[in-house]
């Protein structure tokens, strides 16, 4: 038997382990889970075990309902928040059919997919996420914060410190560093630094992560959310993405000589994501509510620009300390912790990397000045708006040959048939303002 | 397998891990009717029982299960009560907290009527970490470590061959050995995951060396 599951069975049997969820994850981003005893392990890790895939959002339509969802045993894990409930492990699946073919809308395959196009040019890709969030009393809409601290702020205005303590604690024990954490900007808002990893790898750790976060503030009896803006009048919640590409050990986005340290290839990939910024916008920022985030005034992009060290700009070039080649990377900074982070990064690499095929030229660098700009001498510049509501970000995703080649037609076409719905119910819906601002006076 | 009935039914996880580790299976039992009832067919192998906040209780249970079922019983004391089983009977030995595994094996070896043949190859250790090749279990302190496998394979290795410098290429040739998504950088993010899960004062046995690769011990 193949070591890695005996692995598996062994550490199951050893461990006492009575249940072992199988975790995939839908098109929109949500992670659905379902449970097999140890009697069963051993069977699912051979051959899979079937569900009816016609009850999750974006799988198969009723006449293909069954599919399979074979374990990835190099992704078993023992949790560790199921206190009173030991013996709780996890597994990450691949979804495929019951001929065993790939699964074309599972998105974890749609990953894959890009991650072997980058292969085949000879690069790895690598990913360092920022999530941030907010704690709230519980999940009804009256918001109710735990705190009004703001950007590093420390007790007793964090009261959440706690929260966040046993949050790392829980992380680390999951195998997932936590480089930083502090409280954000907003009141009852936090944020976690994950330590760069491999996008697939990255792309699990983000689902476990937003689980941790969850299941942590449960058992302190409050909520947390990753919705992109909770709160009005406050920054909204992102998730800033550190980018790079790696060729064997070398980062292929450093070059000693070049202007800023960035080598050709950054270049290329800097200039791919901002030629496609807003065909991908509607995947990085998936939900109605992602636009309220970006939006001016705040701490998130409004512009698709470039610029070093410039908290505006779409993609920002952090600075790194001297001599540390390898943390040569780019930040993306509209994606919001919502996303599909498998899809949100397929379609990301996929934009960069065609930026680097095809030697797009990269504009000049423009950072906060955009903003003093009138739109006409934004025009001139050639500076675009991100999309400014999902009707937008989806005007511009249906158009994009490249979204539909590297997200594979089953997806694509749900995907927006999906948004499309969201963005007419959303339309038709008659909202607070509207009745706080117009029935007193009309 | 070799079932070994431990009291009281909530037993400390120090003692569940050492016996799992010295390869036996572990009965929690809630008294002497219940020793019975959950009896396998071959019998107890021993019986473990910890002397704990009701130290009467537990020694009444331990020379009750052992003269109705006339099966060799172990104690586990805290120090400060070694005095006090002086006094007491029906029992055949006893261990002292915390508890060493291998100690315990030792002590449950003699007393057993059937120990189970450990072979200490299977079992790699440095300082209070333990890795079992045979069950691929990691324990730090006894207590049993969270790893994937990639992880632990890894760690294996480097404690397989400790004190020598590895290059990111050869790690990853002779650990992973196969083409991998992440590239030889794999082997820098698996080191800091150990890393977290050996915790702070241990995380420093594997050693960077700056421009060459990794080091254990």
């Amino acid at each position: 038997m193949d070591r890695q599951k005996e692995y598996v069975l062994s550490t199951v049997k050893e461990r006492g382990i009575r249940f072992i969820r199988l975790w995939f994850t839908d098109v929109q981003g949500f992670l659905k889970s379902f449970a097999i005893t140890p009697a069963e392990l051993e069977v699912a890790l051979d051959e899979g075990v079937s569900f009816d895939g016609s009850a999750i959002d974006g799988f198969s339509r009723s006449h293909e309902a069954d599919m399979l969802a074979r374990p990835d045993p190099s992704t078993f894990q023992i949790l560790p928040f199921t206190s009173g409930h030991a013996g709780v492990a996890r597994m990450f699946c691949d979804i495929v059919t019951p001929e065993g073919d790939p699964f074309p809308g599972d998105p974890r395959w749609v990953l894959k997919q890009t991650l072997n196009r980058a292969a085949e040019l000879g690069y790895s890709f690598y990913v360092a996420p920022e999530i941030e969030f907010f704690y709230f009393e519980d999940s009804s809409p009256a918001t109710k914060v735990l705190d009004r601290g703001g950007y590093f702020d420390l007790t007793p205005l964090d009261v959440a410190q706690e929260y966040r303590r046993s949050t790392i604690v829980a992380l680390e024990k999951l195998g997932i560093p936590v480089a930083f954490s502090h409280h954000e900007v907003s009141p009852s808002q936090h944020e976690l630094g994950l330590r760069h990893t491999d996008a697939l790898t990255m792309a699990d750790t983000i689902m476990t992560t937003r689980l941790t976060v969850k299941e942590v503030a449960i058992e302190h009896g409050i909520y947390a959310t990753f919705m992109p803006k909770p709160l009005e009048a406050v920054d909204g919640s992102g998730m800033h993405l550190h980018l790079s590409l790696f060729e064997g050990d070398e980062n292929a986005f450093h070059d000693p000589d070049a202007d800023l340290g960035l080598s050709k290839e950054a270049r290329g990939f800097i200039a791919g994501l901002l030629t496609h910024a807003s065909e991908l916008t509607a995947v990085t920022n998936q939900w109605v509510n992602s636009y309220k985030r970006l939006v001016t005034g705040f701490d998130a992009p409004i512009f698709e620009t470039w610029a070093r060290n410039d908290q505006s700009a779409l993609v920002r070039i952090p600075a790194t300390k001297k001599g540390k080649i390898d943390s040569t990377r780019i930040e993306y900074r509209s994606p919001d912790p919502s996303c599909n982070p498998y899809l949100a990064l397929s379609v990301i690499l996929a934009a960069g990397l065609d930026g680097i095929e095809k030697d797009l030229d990269l504009p000049p660098q423009m950072g906060s000045d955009v903003l003093a700009m009138s739109s006409k001498e934004r025009r001139d510049a050639g500076v675009r708006h991100i999309p400014r509501n999902l009707a937008e970000a989806i005007k511009a995703m249906e158009s994009s040959d490249l979204m539909r080649e590297t997200l594979g037609d089953h997806v694509f076409e749900w995907f927006l048939k999906n948004k499309k719905r969201e963005w007419a119910r959303y339309e038709q819906h008659v909202s607070r303002y509207e009745l706080e601002e117009y029935l007193p006076v009309l | 397998m070799r079932y070994v009935a431990i009291y009281p039914e909530a037993p400390s996880p120090a003692l569940t891990s050492a016996l799992l580790q010295a390869g036996y299976n572990p009965v929690p039992i809630g008294g002497v009717a219940d020793a019975g009832d959950k009896q396998p067919e071959a019998g107890w192998s021993s019986v473990v029982v910890e002397i704990g906040n009701d130290p009467d209780t537990a020694a009444n249970v331990a020379s009750k299960v052992r003269e109705e079922l006339t099966v060799p019983v172990l104690l586990v004391a805290d120090r400060m009560l070694t005095r006090d089983l002086e006094a007491r009977e029906g029992f055949d030995d006893f261990i002292l907290t915390p508890i060493d595994p291998a100690e315990l094996r030792i002590r449950l070896g003699r007393i057993s009527a059937d120990p189970p043949d450990m072979e200490s190859e299977d079992i790699l250790r440095f300082e209070d970490l333990e890795l079992n090749t045979g069950t691929y279990q990691a324990t730090i302190a006894s207590r049993p470590v969270d790893l994937t496998y990639m992880e632990y394979e890894l760690l294996r290795f480097l404690v397989e061959n400790m004190n020598r410098v590895w290059s990111r290429e050869q790690l990853l040739s002779r650990v992973w050995g196969y083409d991998y998504f992440g590239g030889s950088r794999t082997v820098d993010v698996h080191v800091r995951r150990l890393r977290a899960k050996l915790g702070e004062e241990r995380a420093s046995w594997i050693t960077t060396v700056r421009s060459v690769g990794y080091r254990f011990g």
